[in-house]
């Protein structure tokens, strides 16, 4: 058995300890808001804290979780993100976004004021099909107060 | 008559090469390293560990162990060390900005279903031991500079090269990734040669 505390909810999951984090998120706990983007690490979709660290879960064996903190998108508590992305109507498709406002909350953890320099490197790793980029950044910076 | 000719040039050619290198026969295997035996037949011992260096510096200038030892702030991927997919950045301690550490995707091991590589405290080298593009004699000069080489003595370096968990990766690359050449357990006997030899760097035009 491997313990996981997902968004502070303990769960004991009788699987592979080799599993995708990914598969146990989205398959064995229902929480679909983490997406399967390429299974790679290569687009973020997938994108989830440990620890409060940003990992890509598609990568991510359940061996590596046992015992620590998964926060996905649906255990966010960075509202103040969430509204901005909402306020500016950040999504287009939408399927990237909960890789991309998991990561955004991991940068404004560490830099509560980014520059722009500074979240176009956090951000490089999360792709969107859709270029919704000055989109994403406007919408970090409001979160992060900046005008 | 011409082939006469042709025979005696190489005769001449190969017998000049003997008496002025004084240096053993490269193995026939490219990924192979000398044995550091074989390098006892260079008299000089200065040229001795100028050769041992050189040698050495086939693993350091390998892609394999290169790639982490890039010029600028961006890592290598590959053989051909093209530029690292995702886009990352070294960061302030060479693991990466925060939301894109290195651990994000790279752990302490190699995943062969995703073909991530990993080892323990995957990072990478700081900009001062930039390898990437250099020759063999810059990376000498850099490596015996304790203001470059974070302070290490030479015992250190040797130990480094000879036991380092990371450095191992270079030989345990995964994926079907061709290892750096011959073994870390010949890497660090050469290291070790070169320093019992007086660590000399090989000049700038050597390869």
């Amino acid at each position: 058995m491997i313990r996981l505390n997902v968004n502070g909810q303990a769960h004991e999951l009788d699987a592979d300890p080799e599993m995708p984090l990914l598969w146990a998120l989205r398959d064995l706990l229902g929480l679909t808001g983490t997406k399967y983007g390429c299974g790679q690490a290569l687009c973020g979709a997938c994108t989830v804290h440990l620890d409060g660290e940003a990992v890509r879960s598609c990568v991510t064996p359940l061996s590596r979780a046992a015992d620590r903190k998964v926060t996905t998108i649906e255990g966010l508590a960075n509202t103040a993100l969430q509204d901005a992305w909402c306020d500016l109507a950040v999504p287009q498709c939408g399927f990237c976004q909960a890789g991309q406002l998991v990561t955004a909350a991991a940068l404004l953890a560490e830099v509560p004021q980014p520059s722009d320099e500074q979240i176009d490197r956090s951000m490089a790793g999360n792709l969107c099909r859709c270029g919704t980029y000055s989109r994403i950044r406007a919408a970090i910076k409001r979160a992060a107060g900046a005008k | 008559m011409r082939a006469l000719l042709l025979l005696l040039t190489a005769s001449c050619a190969s017998g000049k090469t003997a008496a002025v290198d004084e240096k053993p026969p490269p193995p026939q295997d490219s990924r192979a390293l000398r044995d550091v035996a074989s390098f006892t037949s260079i008299g000089d011992r200065s040229e001795r560990s100028r050769a041992l260096f050189l040698e050495a510096s086939r693993v350091f200038l390998h892609p394999r162990c290169a790639n982490c030892h890039p010029s600028g702030d961006v890592p290598a991927q590959g053989i051909d060390m093209h530029r690292h997919e995702p886009p990352v950045v070294r960061g302030e301690n060479d693991r990466g900005v925060p939301g894109m550490r290195c651990t994000s995707c790279h752990q302490d091991h190699n995943l062969e279903l995703a073909k991530v590589p990993g080892a323990l405290v995957w990072h990478l080298a700081p900009i001062e031991m930039a390898w990437a593009g250099k020759s063999p004699h810059v990376i000498c000069e850099q490596m015996k500079d304790p203001a470059r080489n974070r302070h290490r003595t030479l015992a250190e370096i040797v130990e480094h090269n000879a036991h380092d968990k990371l450095v191992a990766w270079g030989w345990n690359p995964g994926h079907g990734r061709e290892p750096a050449p011959g073994t870390q357990e010949q890497l660090g006997r050469i290291v070790q040669a070169w320093v019992e030899t007086g660590a000399e760097c090989p000049p700038e035009v050597a390869r």
